[in-house]
């Protein structure tokens, strides 16, 4: 561990901590229909848009005609995915390499991914998805899934700021607002900044250059194995050609951040140069990951009228950000034990540490911090392999992600998801102070203790299930690349990911199988809609309560007390589920390594 | 203090004798069901049972895993059937009093016959001689008579009840000393106060309150969770290679379930319940309780709770020209046969601040005035001097008629008095004022510091008095209530009441009279004065046996201790779960991948010992905690965020830390006899 890499992640959390509160205020504003300076441009197309499709933009919804309107819009958008990925051969435009329609698994699963914000890639980018595909499908999906999950939070907010009120706003407007005020803005900015470091925004077909070294590589057989001689000696073959990819990244690639999407435009994601170049496009991609959610913090402050609860839930995230944060850097700078003889120490020469599956340009802190900010948040996008990681530097993204993704993340979905475990603190702990426990002046009773407890069940259901499943299965086994504990925490990652709508892949699994393509589609629709429904349940009924105002006597969720409270229940929460899962996989993988055996 | 008095040892042997037989009647499933946590717990004991004697491994460590698992049941079923038994020891002293009485019914057309009290119905007349029991909850419609209430409240003074007004109530059960009274009866056997009370101490009638439900799903839902994490680790075993036993899994499962805060439950209830009958006040709910404990506001009569019922004298402040020891003179003398506690109190004070004896007035030629509707003073007329006192306005007009006027000074006097909230007395011999005697309400002690304590738990206290806002205000201030209401008549405080209501605040009052019983129905928790009428209890949804309004802020506690005892054992119950998954899990795999044996930090001897030494530990901790549960959690007033800071590191980090000792204690323990 450097200095620098410790600069760049303290500085990193400087700049969130600095945009929360102006993203925050501008977001509030937003969402109660207040004036902004982006009114002048953005209101008539607003409203041009409502006229055009006739909604009614003073309409309230109550929180089941809310859930269904999203259901519907989910679910006609997912189905127009489908249509595109199956249909792209057919279609006319933009499809420069001829690449073939996509296999009905597989387009399934996509478009599954897609919908729910979680953009798990059972595919390459680069060699499955023509243009037209990639701009109007899965672009489209980036913008409209986050869009979803910001109106999500925020008619969650209202659930909590409103009193005895039967509705928590209208579907249609929140999510049209957020695409308009928010999401566009940002991401043309965006765009801009990554077209300046180099990523590419064309629709030209690939380029094939000559390598200026041939390569000598192991020939592949029919049966997908390298070939070998009779002799014995691998079958060689010269190399002196490469294709490189283009196509219209930088657009998609500010929105992959922003929105907490991460469907990378290639197959390496950003680990891409062209997807992200330089340590400044690394910076900015992992700032647009955490922007949005750390704002959200700050408007659920605003709208509920207690800013300090606020940036409790802000610290309760930070504290968690930075507890992973370490742990990654520290056992990735630390290198792989075995590697007794070899020099892995930090030097002006090298990065140290276990660099493998690391990009050399990020080095061990860059991408370490990526690592934990992109599980933190739902985000999934990648900027080095996790599954190169050390045991437990592998474990961060994977407990990241078991914690709900509530550390700042997703779009909407880490604040909903994190109010979700404030509901549960508050009840556990609140009942301690001997009142009944209340949450910013609402009553938490048994209906939302039901449906709190509904969500937090929802997610270990499919992801132990499933990975239980497919550890005994033949056709879940036979997709994972090392045995033992590894290939464990293969399927464990990739189940965790799905459900928690993150989409991040440890890799060295195979997820195109039909099996994989099919439980992991349903993985990642329950995980998102199964637990949305519930919390839009506990929205509707806080908004119907009365308010009870605060007193001494009332629990704090103010203080730095709440905070730790908080923290200590996500984690004994997350722990307790998974803990048994993880003792057979990264736990007894990185005990086995310390002990000198390696997968 | 009434609760020092009944209070029992918690480990009676009576009790606990029928708490035992009572445990492992409770074992029928039929009755666990309605405790999901403990019914996981029990299928557990029997399906190990069932396989104890097909299972190949070790038949020892199988055993007394099973056993252990059923001990857990037993052991929660305990805790419930002993808090059941505190009630029902409660219900018994009560039930005495409903022993079969015969009763003199009145016939419509005059006379009477003699029926069974158990036949007589609501609405049905009875009359009730000295030495005679109440046959029945009622109200008396006609005549006096002193009643021993002994057998409700526990006090063996006798009361006086009497038709009209506010003192009308009886209850079945209790004895007439003196004179004969008629009664209404108001409700029919089987559904009279006594039987209520009964019922719901011995927990027959109870039902979960809204908390309880919520905490129940909380419970259910994590009992859910824990089984997936268990079930679900038989797979990744199986994959890895070293696939468990079922009694390890059982274990296992038994051990992460909150199975603390699960058995101990139902007993916190309970216990509950019966702290408040302690405090000899019956609840109609155990929501009612609950409420306690979320009460924001706090109607407190001034008269009889802030301060003690009667004003008394405190100073003389003699007019111009007149010594202290000349007025205080006329003062007792005007007072000797002034029979009321103000009267009473002029006199001991002339008494013990200048030395003047009662003094025998027989030799006299004394005539005492007596107080008058009309003259509104009373006072003596004693050889030729003519003593007058009373309320400024009566002396004043008492003056003029002899054509003089009350001095300046004096005035400037009563003035004072009155702005400071006491009440002046005008004194005045032979058509001359002598002075003014302050009287004075007396705050009762301790009453600043307990409102102090309420103020720093986040509940504000209003005095509601009749008195004008002068004196409201300052006795107020003295007492440190937040707000007060004066001059206040039923409607107002029903109006206030609203209006805390409306701003989302919950509100305790007391009450006894009839015109208080809409206050009593509307106020969210409404204690009524067992000395009340019946239409103040049939409003109210607690009734004090005591008749002591100051109760109210015990009550508020004893529903806050209710709420906290459950939340400090349901945070201790999960935060247990850490230690023995240290325990468990390496046990497990430790045969297979002896690298596990790292997180075995409690370095637990065999990994039978560990499981074996979890278990034993989850099933005593429900025993170690019932007299907590009973009990509940030490209360202190003070505010949520030091109540959550003080909980937190008792019950959170404690429990945490508690099981990591309690497990290797045992496995110690274990080991050295040789058990595993």
């Amino acid at each position: 561990m450097t200095a620098n890499g410790w600069i760049q992640i303290i500085v990193f959390l400087g700049l969130i901590l600095a945009v929360t509160k102006p993203l925050g205020i501008f977001m509030a504003r937003v969402f109660s229909r207040e004036r902004t300076f982006l009114d002048p441009v953005m209101r008539p197309v607003e409203r041009l848009l409502y006229r055009m499709t006739g909604v009614d933009e003073d309409h309230e919804m109550r929180w089941t005609e809310y859930a269904l309107t999203m259901l519907l819009f989910s679910g006609v958008s997912m189905l127009l995915l489908y249509a595109i990925e199956r249909s792209q051969q057919l279609l006319p435009w933009l499809n420069p390499q001829h690449l073939p329609a996509v296999a009905p698994a597989l387009a399934f699963n996509t478009a599954a991914s897609f919908t729910t914000n979680t953009n798990w890639q059972n595919y390459g980018g680069e060699s499955t998805m023509s243009y037209l595909t990639q701009m109007v499908g899965l672009a489209y999906h980036n913008f409209a899934s986050a869009a979803v999950g910001i109106a999500l939070a925020i008619a969650f907010i209202r659930g909590i700021a409103r009193r005895e009120k039967e509705t928590i706003g209208n579907f249609w407007v929140d999510m049209t607002r957020a695409t308009l005020w928010l999401l566009l803005p940002m991401c043309v900015i965006g765009a801009l900044l990554l077209v300046s470091q180099g990523v590419v925004q064309n629709l030209k077909p690939y380029d094939t250059v000559k390598l200026v070294e041939p390569q000598q590589i192991q020939k592949t057989g029919p049966d997908g194995k390298p070939m070998v001689g009779q002799d014995g000696k691998p079958v060689m073959d010269t190399v002196a050609t490469q294709t490189i990819a283009q196509g219209p990244v930088a657009s998609q690639e500010a929105i992959k951040e922003l929105g907490t999407n991460g469907g990378g435009f290639f197959n390496a994601n950003s680990a891409h140069p062209f997807e992200n170049p330089t340590p400044f496009s690394n910076y900015l991609e992992m700032f647009f990951i955490f922007a949005i959610p750390a704002g959200l913090t700050y408007t659920l402050g605003r709208m509920t009228g207690s800013q300090r609860h606020g940036w409790a839930v802000w610290a309760a995230m930070a504290v968690l950000f930075l507890t992973g944060v370490t742990t990654a850097y520290w056992a990735e700078a630390h290198g792989n034990p075995l590697l007794s003889g070899v020099d892995q120490r930090t030097s002006l020469a090298q990065p140290g540490g276990n660099m493998e599956g690391k990009e050399v340009r990020f080095g061990i802190a860059d991408s370490t911090l990526f690592a934990t900010i992109t599980t933190d948040a739902s985000c999934g996008a990648i900027n080095g392999w996790h599954d190169s990681y050390t045991p437990l530097g592998g474990m961060v993204p994977l407990v990241n992600i078991m914690l709900s993704e509530t550390v700042f993340g997703g779009v909407g979905a880490g604040l909903y998801g994190i109010l979700i475990y404030v509901v549960l603190a508050v009840f556990i702990a609140g009942l301690m102070v001997g009142r009944t426990p209340e949450y910013l002046g609402k009553k938490i009773e048994a209906y939302d203790v039901k449906m709190a407890m509904l969500v937090t069940l929802v997610f270990p259901f499919i992801i132990l299930v499933l990975t239980a499943i497919s550890s005994v299965a033949g056709f879940g086994t036979s997709s994972i690349s090392n045995p033992g504990p590894h290939g464990l925490t293969q399927i464990l990652y990739a189940f965790t990911s799905m459900a928690g709508n993150n989409g991040s892949a440890f890799g060295g699994l195979n997820g195109n199988t039909l099996w994989y393509n099919t439980a992991g589609a349903m993985t990642m629709l329950v995980g998102r809609f199964f637990m949305i429904i519930p919390m839009l349940a506990i929205a509707g009924n806080l908004a119907k309560k009365k308010y009870v105002p605060p007193s001494l006597g009332t629990f704090p969720v103010t203080t730095p007390l709440f905070t730790v409270l908080l923290v200590g229940v996500i984690l004994i929460v997350g722990a307790l589920t998974f803990f048994p899962a993880l003792s057979l996989g990264p736990i007894l993988e990185h005990l086995q390594m310390v002990a000198g055996k390696t997968f | 203090m009434a609760d020092k008095k009944k209070s029992k040892a918690i480990w009676d042997v009576k009790i606990v004798r029928s708490a035992i037989l009572q445990s492992l009647l409770k074992l029928n499933p039929r009755k666990m069901m309605g405790n999901p946590v403990m019914f996981v717990v029990e299928v557990g004991s029997v399906v190990t049972t069932l396989l104890l004697f097909r299972a190949h491994s070790s038949f020892s460590f199988n055993l007394q895993i099973t056993l252990w698992l059923w001990f857990t049941v037993l052991f929660a079923n305990f805790a419930e059937a002993m808090a059941e038994g505190r009630g029902k020891a409660q219900a018994e002293t009560l039930r005495k009093a409903r022993a079969e009485t015969m009763a003199r019914r009145l016939l419509p057309g005059g006379g009477e016959e003699m029926v069974a009290s158990a036949k007589l119905r609501s609405g049905d007349e009875v009359l009730v001689v000295a030495g005679e029991f109440i046959p029945g909850d009622g109200e008396i419609f006609e005549g006096i008579a002193s009643v021993d209430e002994s057998a409700i409240t526990g006090e063996s003074a006798p009361v006086i009840r009497e038709a009209g007004g506010d003192r009308s109530a009886v209850t079945g059960g209790t004895r007439v000393l003196s004179d004969q009274i008629k009664v209404r009866i108001t409700s029919d056997p089987g559904s009279t106060f006594l039987d209520r009370m009964i019922a719901l101490v011995e927990g027959a009638e109870r039902q979960k309150t809204p908390n309880e439900i919520a905490l129940n799903i909380l419970l259910a839902g994590l009992t859910i969770i824990f089984l997936l994490a268990v079930v679900t680790l038989q797979p990744f075993a199986i994959y890895s290679g070293s696939p468990q036993t079922v009694f390890v899994l059982v274990s296992l499962l038994v051990c992460l379930i909150p199975t603390t805060i699960g058995g101990l439950l139902s007993a916190i209830g309970i216990a509950g319940m019966d702290r408040l009958v302690q405090h000899n006040v019956l609840a109609m709910s155990g929501r009612a309780v609950e409420a306690a404990g979320d009460v924001n506001t706090l109607l407190l009569d001034k008269t009889g709770t802030i301060t003690l019922g009667n004003r008394q004298a405190s100073e003389f402040i003699p007019a111009p020209g007149i010594t202290a020891a000349q007025m205080a003179d006329a003062a007792q003398l005007s007072s000797l046969a002034d029979e009321t506690p103000e009267g009473r109190s002029i006199v001991v004070l002339a008494k013990t601040q200048y030395g003047l004896r009662g003094r025998e007035l027989a030799a006299h030629e004394a005539v005492f005035v007596p107080f008058t509707a009309q003259t509104r003073m009373s006072g003596v007329n004693l050889d030729g001097r003519e003593i007058r006192k009373g309320a400024v306005d009566a002396i004043i007009k008492y003056l003029q008629q002899h054509g003089t006027v009350l001095p300046k000074d004096v005035q400037a006097s009563v003035e004072t008095i009155a702005r400071s909230g006491g009440t002046p007395l005008v004194v005045a011999e032979n058509r001359r004022a002598l002075g003014v005697i302050h009287l004075k309400d007396i705050v009762k002690g301790g009453m600043r510091e307990r409102f102090t304590q309420l103020r720093a738990m986040g509940i504000k206290t209003v005095m509601i008095t009749g008195d004008n806002p002068l004196t409201a205000a300052a006795i107020s201030r003295e007492a440190g209530v937040d707000d007060f209401l004066a001059e206040a008549t039923p409607k107002d405080k029903m109006d206030l009441i609203r209006r805390e209501q409306a701003e989302g605040k919950l509100v305790a009052m007391t009450g006894d009279g009839t015109n208080d019983a809409p206050a009593l129905a509307q106020a969210d928790v409404g204690v009524a004065m067992n000395s009340g009428t019946q239409a103040a209890k049939e409003a109210g949804n607690m009734v004090d046996l005591d008749s002591n309004p100051t109760k109210l802020i015990e009550v508020v506690e004893i529903g806050k201790q209710l709420l906290m005892t459950r939340g400090a054992l349901t945070t201790f119950s999960i935060a247990n779960d850490v230690a023995k998954y240290f325990a468990i899990i390496p046990a497990m795999f430790a045969a297979t991948f002896p690298v596990l044996n790292v997180l075995n930090i409690m370095h637990l001897k065999t990994p039978e010992s560990a499981v074996l030494s979890a278990v034993i530990f989850n099933a005593l901790i429900i025993i170690a905690l019932v007299p907590l549960a009973l009990r509940g959690v030490a209360y202190r007033a003070r505010s949520a965020e030091a109540l959550l800071r003080r909980n937190l590191l008792i019950y959170g980090v404690g429990g945490l830390i508690a099981p990591f000792i309690g497990i290797k204690l045992i496995d110690v323990l274990i080991t050295g006899i040789h058990l595993a």
